[in-house]
Parts: structure tokens; C-alpha cells; sequence
């Protein structure tokens, strides 16, 4: 009876509703996330567990593999948003007007990368930009007249296979997000903008822009997470995740490295910790600087 | 109310901490490191032909199998359903096809002390974390388990606690092995709780067939003592095939350490310091090696090893292409001229490698397979037992080398006629000569080169940074030496 009583109550209802998502949300995020935080401070062997105070984020400042996995994650960071925002945002404002024939057949292609794993994709790039002569870019190059690369040894030309691998697989996710936002802009604006005789450039800048903000600010957002929290493309780039120089190296992937290939928890939770507050702070500046905190207050 | 909501809210986080518990071994990936792939792709196309058997099988144990974490390549029950079940993982199919033969003989010799054993393999990164994990947790591990020379240091860090010694169960035949290999599978304490599959001895191997071109003999290869005449002996060769483009004497590696090993074992250093030792990577015998690879490719005389070392696909293809004619490498390489390279059938010759000084030992042992049994397992000193007979007697390693053609550590069977010259064994036939009479030339002077805790560290730095700077950047050998030095240091 009491049971009963206890699940049809009105008030109970929501909780009950809502439970799968708080146990969930308790146990994948917010218990590893304390646990990581302790054991960040901790120096987890085979047998023993010592408590190690700041030892670990001691070791952090003076390791410079870890500078390097943190300098090429966050350039990552900058080049993938510098990429996906403007491209994807013009190819969803071209999809969207006149201008573009067969536009289902865009959208398709432009969304089709993202349907492929991974784990394909890398190794099919991989193989593109083998240093032989017969790997697809050096046939570009020899067509070119230019010697042959060695793509994937070379800081800037793996920088340019990672982008580009990022580009093929997220624009078309990205242009998708921009289409759903230009859809919610009234349409009765544009008209009024051609009333008054505006330019298409000046129905751009001054209409769409201003108001598909909150999509890009969300797109911002994402993909400043996802630049930082990159592994897996330069995992199958490099088949594994030692590279040259370890200029294929992200946090995620020396947090990799370093809890699951060396078996160092402590560590590995420590670099996880700072990958977080990283990801925090530049987004909490970048959301404070749109402006996104003010909304509520007006 | 709330109590009870409570309690739910803590059950369900008690439930689902345990799910994470299991889930985080999926998280195992494959980080196939290199010395994975040397194991792994050793035995490749040995496995191609059992696979295909055992795949029917494989599916059915499969599909009732375990928990369905990391998906296992192969399950096969063999033995004697009457006798103590075991269980064993291993990361090679044909190791495991290898002990389930010994299996039988074993079974055959001591009616009462019969075994069935289920062998599983899973990928080489799946099986060494989810071995740890077992270890770790004290529950679920195999009582036998292949574990890569490179993974040994994690695997061995709980010593008795996780493993059960193998001293007395090895001791029959402790006397004929290597010694100079045991040592490389003992713990910290002491004990010996890995048995190891091969030496890996380093031997040069050279493209005999290509130099007769060039008008150099065997003899002149036998000649060759010093890395000075073995420079000499290139630059012979390369003038009188006209310093053709595209054409080296040898190559070297960015990823793969092997040369730097070689070098220490002659100068008799070793990076690691030991057990107890500190690393220290700024040798005169590593210092010597670098300094001369880059005067070889400053002259023209060595190319870098396409994809950054020999024991890869590229690395097969430029010697089939003639690009290259030596190198210095472990036997096992030879099994990849029977699987990869089968038409240089009779052009090579293997001699020991050259040495900077006279008088130095020349060779190395590198790579391997050490396998263990655990304390969890329901018959420690049975599976010892079997283990050690398996891999260390004289049946044992008979057919470790004519299934897996390894140089095996047993060293009373090296002189033994009727196995070192045996004709019917593929390996004897493939060569010029006969490869246990190198290994028996050079039996008292093949060194060891510790793997420690701090090991993957030095070999991950060297592979990743130190020898693509000074290869392929020309940067200075002390600098960065000194950078590397400042890595490891950071870590002990």
C-alpha cells in the first residue's frame, strides 16, 4: 500500500522521472570525477596506495612531454575552431538560400564523414599520407612537381593531417547545427531587410549572425572540448599513440599513456584533472566574454 | 520519504560503481607498441593456418563464454577432462597452439598429473591489462600467462603476492638454460617467475647473393671484427655497385632501440642501472653507436628505416628491394624471411655482429615472451611444473624451434646434431649456414640488458624523440642524450 501511495504521488513523480538520468549522471560523472580528484594525489602502485600530497602536480610543471601534449592539444584546439565555425556557418547560410542546387545531396555528403568511424577514417588518412612515394599525397606532390613528404614526421605537415581529418569528419555536424539555427530565424526579417533595401552581405552581418549567437556559442563551446579532448584521430594516425617527437601527443592521449599504458594512475588522474580545469577556464572566459552569464539577469 | 529514496540512490550508485568496475577493462584498447608488434607479427603467418580451424570453435566457446568484455580472438579446451583444469591467455595464437601440443605430451608422461587447459588469446593490450587488472584485484586471472618482455616490469610489480616462483619447478633443466636469458625474467628478489620462449640473440644478417655481385666473398664478411671493417666492407660494396641511388649498406632506427642494445652489451653497460641501480643513458657505448650511425648517414652509407625500423611490412620490402643488404637484428628475425620474405630463400648469410673494440662480447638478447603462473592459480606448483617442461626441456624446445623457430635457451641442445643441422627444420634450410652454429660461436657472450621499472620510459623516449633528433635532425649526440637523461630523471 505504502508503495503504492510512495509512487503515485505527485510529488515523488518527478524525482522518479528524473532518477535515471541523476544516478547516471552520480555515478559516470560525478564519482569519477571526486575519485579522480583524490587519487590525483595519490601514488597508486601494484599493491600499496601512498598518499603523495602535490607531488604529482609537481611532476606535471617539470614534465615537458607534457607541455608538448598540452601545446599540440590546445593548438589543435585553436586551428579546429577557427575552421569549423566560419566554413560550417557559410555552408548552412548557402544551403539555406537560392543559391545551391540538389541541396539534400550536399547535406548527404557533407554529413557522411561523420557516419564513419574513426578508427577507418584514421587509418585510411594514415595510409594517404604514408611518407612512400605511393602514398596518395606524395602522388599529389610528384603531380605537383615537388619532392615527396614525409607527412606524419614533420610537426606542421601532421598538423595539416590531423585538421584536415577533422574538417572531412565534423563540418558537415557542424553545418547541421547551423541549419537548425538559421531555421528558428523568422523569415519575416529578411523580407523587411529586402523592403529596405539591404545588401546579402548586410542581411548576413546584420541579421543572421546576430541571431544564430546561441548556436554559435554552443558550437564554440563543443568544439573547444572536443579540440581538447582529442585522442583518437592522432591514435590511428600514428597507429598507437607514440609518434615522432610525440608531435601527434594530446592530454588525453598522455593521460592514456600514462594510466592505462604505464599503469600510473595517480598520475594519469592528475593530468585528467588539470585537462578539466583547463577545459573550464577557457570556457568560462569564452562564455563570459559573449556574454552568455548576462542573459539570465535581463 | 527520503530515506528510502536515499537508499535507492546509494544502491544504485553501489550497482553501477561495480558495472564501471568491469567496463573500464573495455577501455583497453590496443596500443600495440612495438614490441607488441614484434611478438605479435612474429608468429603471423603461423597463424593463418590454425586460425582457420580453430575459428569454428572459437565461436562456440565464444558465444558462452565469459563476461564479454575483451573480446577473446580464440578459445580452445585441450587435455584431459579428468585431470585439473586450468586456464591460459596468451596474445599469440601459435603459443598457445605450441602448449596445447606439450599439453598432450605432458599428459602422456604423467597419467597422474594430467591437465586440461582452456587457452584463450585477446589482442596483445586487452590481455596485458586485463592480466594486471585480475592481478590487481586478486581475482579472474589465468593460472598460466604469456607476458611481452615490455610489459614485464607492470606484471612483476606485486613479485610473490601475484606470482608463483618458478626456481624449483625449472630446476631439472635450470643448468642447460641461459643463464644471461633467466636473469632478464627474474624479479626484484630474485626469483624466476617468467620462463622465456628465446634468446633473441643478435646476430648480422647479410644479403650474401647481392654482395657476390659487388665481388665480395664470404670470406670477407667473415672478416669482419670491427664496426670499422664492417664500415669498410660497405663502402666497398657501395663504390662497386657504383653508389647507385636509393641503395645502403644497412639502415638504422628511429623506432626501435635495438642498435643502442647492441652497443651497450659490447661495452658491457647497461642503461637501466639494475634493480637497484639508477639509469643512466649517457654511455660512451650509446654515445659511440649515435655518433657513428650519423657519420653513416651523413656519407650516404645507411639510409633511416623506412616507418623507423626493419620489422615492419616497409621494412620487409626494402630488403626484398635490394635497398638495403645487412642488419643487425635477434634470430627471430628469421622467422619473417619465412613468412614474409620467401623468395631470398638462399642469398643470406648470419654471422655475429661486428664489435667497436676486439674483444668485446658481440650480441644481445632482445624482445621475448616470458611466461608466468599465478598465485590464483587452483595448482600453482602443477602448472609450474608443466610450464617448465613446456618451455624449458629438451621436447619442449625441440619443438619451440621447429614450430616457432626460435633460438631457444637450451643450451645442451645446441651442439646437438641431430636438432642444430636437423634438414627437414625450414630454418636450417633457409640460410647459407646453419644458424645454431653463429649462436653456438657466440654462446658465452650474449649479454642482458635489464628490463626494469624504469625501461618503458628510456624506450619511449629514445623511440620517440632522441633517435628521430639525432637521425633524421642531425641534432647533436650529447644534447640530446642530456634531454633524455633530464626525462628520465624526472621519473626516478
Amino acid at each position: 500500500m505504502k508503495v503504492k501511495k510512495f509512487l503515485f504521488s505527485q510529488k515523488t513523480a518527478p524525482y522518479i522521472f528524473a532518477l535515471p538520468f541523476i544516478i547516471s549522471f552520480l555515478v559516470f560523472w560525478v564519482y569519477p570525477l571526486i575519485s579522480a580528484f583524490v587519487m590525483s594525489f595519490q601514488d597508486i602502485g601494484a599493491i600499496t596506495v601512498d598518499w603523495v600530497g602535490f607531488k604529482n602536480y609537481g611532476k606535471l610543471l617539470k614534465d615537458k612531454v607534457f607541455h608538448t601534449a598540452m601545446i599540440n592539444s590546445f593548438e589543435y584546439m585553436v586551428f579546429t575552431c577557427a575552421l569549423l565555425i566560419p566554413f560550417p556557418m557559410l555552408y548552412a547560410v548557402l544551403m539555406d538560400g537560392n543559391l545551391v542546387k540538389a541541396k539534400g545531396v550536399w547535406k548527404a555528403l557533407l554529413y557522411l564523414p561523420a557516419l564513419t568511424s574513426v578508427v577507418i577514417s584514421g587509418t585510411l588518412f594514415r595510409l594517404m599520407f604514408s611518407e612512400y612515394k605511393t602514398g596518395q599525397m606524395n602522388v599529389l606532390m610528384a603531380m605537383l612537381g615537388l619532392p615527396a613528404i614525409k607527412w606524419l614526421k614533420t610537426k606542421w605537415t601532421s598538423e595539416i593531417a590531423l585538421l584536415l581529418l577533422c574538417c572531412w569528419r565534423w563540418t558537415g555536424v557542424n553545418t547541421l547545427y547551423f541549419m537548425s539555427g538559421l531555421k528558428s530565424i523568422d523569415k519575416s526579417l529578411y523580407e523587411s531587410a529586402d523592403i529596405d533595401g539591404a545588401t546579402g552581405w548586410q542581411k548576413f552581418k546584420f541579421i543572421t549572425i546576430p541571431l544564430i549567437k546561441p548556436t554559435t556559442i554552443y558550437v564554440l563551446t563543443i568544439s573547444i572540448y572536443a579540440g581538447l579532448a582529442m585522442f583518437l584521430e592522432s591514435f590511428m594516425l600514428w597507429a598507437g599513440n607514440d609518434s615522432p617527437k610525440n608531435i601527434g601527443l594530446t592530454i588525453v592521449g598522455y593521460l592514456y599513456k600514462r594510466g592505462i599504458q604505464k599503469d600510473d594512475m595517480g598520475y594519469a588522474c592528475t593530468v585528467g584533472v588539470v585537462l578539466l580545469l583547463i577545459a573550464l577556464v577557457i570556457n568560462f572566459i569564452q562564455l563570459w566574454l559573449n556574454g552568455s552569464f548576462k542573459k539570465e539577469e535581463r | 520519504m527520503k530515506k528510502k529514496l536515499l537508499s535507492t540512490l546509494l544502491c544504485g550508485v553501489l550497482t553501477a560503481s561495480m558495472l564501471a568496475g568491469c567496463g573500464s577493462v573495455e577501455t583497453a584498447d590496443e596500443p600495440a607498441t612495438e614490441d607488441a608488434a614484434e611478438e605479435v607479427a612474429e608468429d603471423a603467418a603461423e597463424e593463418t593456418e590454425e586460425a582457420a580451424e580453430e575459428t569454428e570453435e572459437a565461436t562456440e566457446d565464444a558465444a558462452e563464454g565469459e563476461e564479454g568484455e575483451a573480446e577473446p580472438e580464440a578459445v580452445t579446451t585441450e587435455g584431459d577432462p579428468n585431470g585439473t583444469h586450468m586456464e591460459m591467455w596468451s596474445f599469440v595464437e601459435a603459443h598457445n597452439t605450441f602448449y596445447a601440443k606439450m599439453l598432450e605430451k605432458w599428459n602422456e608422461a604423467n597419467p597422474d598429473r594430467t591437465i586440461e587447459i582452456t587457452f584463450t588469446t585477446y589482442p596483445y593490450g586487452d590481455m596485458h591489462q586485463k592480466l594486471l587488472m585480475s592481478l590487481q584485484t586478486g581475482e579472474g586471472a589465468p593460472d598460466i600467462c604469456d607476458v611481452e618482455m615490455g610489459q614485464v616490469p607492470n606484471v612483476y610489480e606485486g613479485l610473490d603476492t601475484w606470482l608463483y616462483p618458478l626456481d624449483d619447478s625449472m630446476a631439472p633443466y635450470a643448468d642447460d638454460m641461459l643463464a644471461s636469458r633467466l636473469a632478464a625474467y627474474q624479479g626484484s628478489d630474485g626469483k624466476q617467475y617468467g620462463a622465456p620462449f628465446h634468446v633473441g640473440a643478435t646476430v648480422m644478417y647479410y644479403n650474401m647473393a647481392r654482395l657476390e655481385e659487388a665481388g665480395i666473398t664470404q670470406e670477407d664478411v667473415d672478416a669482419v671484427v670491427t664496426w670499422d671493417d664492417y664500415t669498410a666492407l660497405g663502402e666497398k660494396y657501395l663504390e662497386a655497385t657504383g653508389n647507385e641511388e636509393g641503395k645502403y649498406f644497412t639502415s638504422v632506427d628511429t623506432g626501435g632501440a635495438d642498435w643502442l642494445w647492441i652497443a651497450m652489451a659490447e661495452y658491457g653497460d647497461d642503461w637501466t642501472g639494475g634493480f637497484d641501480g639508477t639509469a643512466n643513458v649517457q654511455l660512451d657505448s650509446v654515445r659511440n653507436m649515435l655518433t657513428m650511425q650519423q657519420d653513416w648517414l651523413n656519407s650516404g652509407f645507411a639510409e633511416v628505416s623506412p616507418d623507423g625500423h626493419i620489422d615492419l611490412e616497409a621494412g620487409f620490402q626494402n630488403i626484398l628491394d635490394g635497398n638495403i643488404v645487412s642488419f643487425p637484428k635477434a634470430m627471430w628475425y628469421m622467422s619473417r624471411f619465412i613468412n614474409y620474405m620467401p623468395e631470398e630463400e638462399g642469398n643470406w648469410y648470419i654471422t655475429k655482429c661486428p664489435v667497436f673494440e676486439e674483444g668485446q662480447n658481440c650480441s644481445v638478447g632482445i624482445g621475448g615472451t616470458g611466461t608466468v603462473v599465478t598465485q590464483q592459480s587452483v595448482d600453482a606448483q602443477l602448472a609450474a611444473d608443466f610450464l617448465c617442461y613446456a618451455k624449458m626441456s629438451p621436447e619442449g624446445e625441440t619443438m619451440i624451434w621447429n614450430d616457432l623457430g626460435f633460438d631457444v635457451c637450451n643450451t645442451s641442445l645446441w651442439d646437438d646434431e641431430t636438432f642444430a643441422h636437423d634438414e627437414s627444420n625450414q630454418y636450417n634450410t633457409f640460410f647459407r649456414n646453419y644458424p645454431y652454429d653463429v649462436l653456438n660461436s657466440i654462446s658465452d657472450q650474449i649479454g642482458t640488458i635489464m628490463t626494469v621499472k624504469i625501461s618503458p620510459t628510456i624506450n619511449e623516449y629514445v623511440c620517440n624523440t632522441t633517435l628521430n633528433e639525432i637521425l633524421e635532425e642531425g641534432m647533436d649526440v650529447d644534447e640530446a642524450l642530456q634531454e633524455l637523461q633530464d626525462a628520465i630523471d624526472l621519473e626516478q
